[in-house]
């Protein structure tokens, strides 16, 4: 009896377009569902940094270097912002880590696929983080208050991380030839990867249906990837490319593009971990991690006499 | 499982001098320092504020918004606190 009443209020405000906050009731499929997507969501920003980084030492400017540590950077406070809103779900950070680290959460398959060029870098700028914030924007308003609240942060300073790729993107596009041919080359790589980052198609999305019933999504996945080809295929031909779809055609009943669905057999191969880069990403993680397990140490006996010390003065 | 991150802490920034200083978010830290070092690097990285307010989320005591009712139930039937509570006359414009 108590527990439908408590169901009910949640339901009014999902009903409400009213927020959930941590010490409100929520059903345990809904925390759940949040706890993974989340996490995962964390993860992505984490993993993330690592086909990036792999640029720094070669940027081929200062101005190059500055601008994408700053974008690195970035992402690392994205993870931080998105970990503490799902500890306020219940979990620890040490638990997230465990799970990224032993391959039992997901991150984003995209970065699972190499970056091989510096054209590459303003590809996963442009499109990655484009898809990124594409999905971000609508995750302003999700559902949970924690989440959405980081999105928005998330959001406003990820705009120049969309920029910065695209303005990569023109000077390789409309430099020497073989700087356009690497442009294009990146493009060509990046474009179904992007389209997967949505994820499955709406018939086969067993995570849709929930998310959309709890306002967690407020648009589906086709719908989503939809927008960012109508959006994006403007900013290609602006620069002299090719999607490399060869059914991409503008539909003037629907008001879009027809286009060709990324191959779903390659996304869940890649989400089992047989992409290109799977095992590299959770290598370079689990070094990282352990290396620095001196420093947590440290911190942890260092914090504790600090806590003993405030106790006793 | 065992927390080697540390306590958590509530980070408050201030916009400019005057203005409240408002929630924007939390972090792990081992100390006070430490807490106020991450949250600069974590919350002002394109100058969103001139100050800022660590504080242990332990010592935060809130309110329950299910006893939102309860709660705040005092003030609800006080209208008179309210200056739309006295009838003006039409021809008093600017009070």
């Amino acid at each position: 009896m108590e527990n439908k009443n408590f169901e009910d209020i949640f339901e009014s405000k999902l009903a409400k377009n009213e927020m959930i906050e941590p010490k409100d009731w929520m059903p345990d499929n809904y925390r759940k569902h949040l706890l993974r997507q989340i996490s995962q969501h964390a993860h992505s920003e984490i993993i993330g940094m690592l086909p990036e980084g792999n640029w720094i030492s070669r940027a081929p400017s200062l101005r190059a270097k500055l601008v994408l540590l700053a974008k690195v950077q970035d992402e690392g406070g994205h993870g931080l912002y998105l970990y503490t809103a799902a500890e306020s779900l219940g979990t620890s950070r040490d638990e997230m880590l465990n799970a990224l680290h032993t391959s039992k959460a997901k991150y984003s398959s995209i970065f699972n696929y190499p970056t091989l060029s510096w054209a590459d870098i303003g590809a996963v700028g442009w499109l990655v983080d484009g898809a990124a914030i594409m999905n971000q924007v609508m995750l302003q308003r999700t559902s949970y208050g924690p989440y959405a609240r980081a999105m928005v942060r998330i959001c406003k300073e990820e705009s120049f991380h969309q920029r910065q790729g695209y303005e990569i993107m023109t000077h390789m596009a409309f430099g020497t030839p073989e700087q356009k041919e690497m442009a294009q080359d990146a493009l060509n790589r990046w474009w179904f990867p992007t389209l997967m980052m949505f994820g499955p198609p709406d018939i086969e999305s067993p995570n849709s249906e929930n998310a959309m019933k709890w306002r967690i999504k407020r648009e589906t996945n086709d719908q989503l990837r939809q927008r960012f080809v109508n959006q994006t295929v403007e900013q290609v031909e602006y620069l002299g490319l090719t999607v490399p779809d060869k059914n991409l055609k503008w539909n003037e009943a629907k008001k879009g593009y027809d286009f060709s669905e990324p191959d779903w057999a390659e996304f869940k191969n890649v989400i089992k971990g047989n992409g290109p880069c799977n095992k590299e990403r959770l290598e370079a993680r689990n070094k990282a991690h352990n290396d620095g397990e001196w420093v947590r140490e440290a911190a942890t006996v260092y914090g504790k006499k600090q806590m003993e010390e405030y106790a006793a003065a | 499982m065992s927390d080697s991150q540390g306590p958590l802490w509530e980070v408050f920034v201030q916009k400019k001098a005057g203005q409240p200083f408002v929630h924007c978010g939390n972090l792990h830290a081992y100390d006070k320092e430490m807490a106020l070092q991450n949250a600069r690097d974590l919350y002002t990285r394109r100058g969103e504020g001139m100050s800022l307010w660590v504080v242990p989320t332990s010592a935060i005591v809130a309110s329950s918004p299910e006893d939102q009712g309860s709660f705040f139930e005092p003030s609800n039937d006080k209208v008179f606190r309210h200056p739309t509570f006295y009838p003006m006359p039409d021809v008093i414009k600017h009070m």
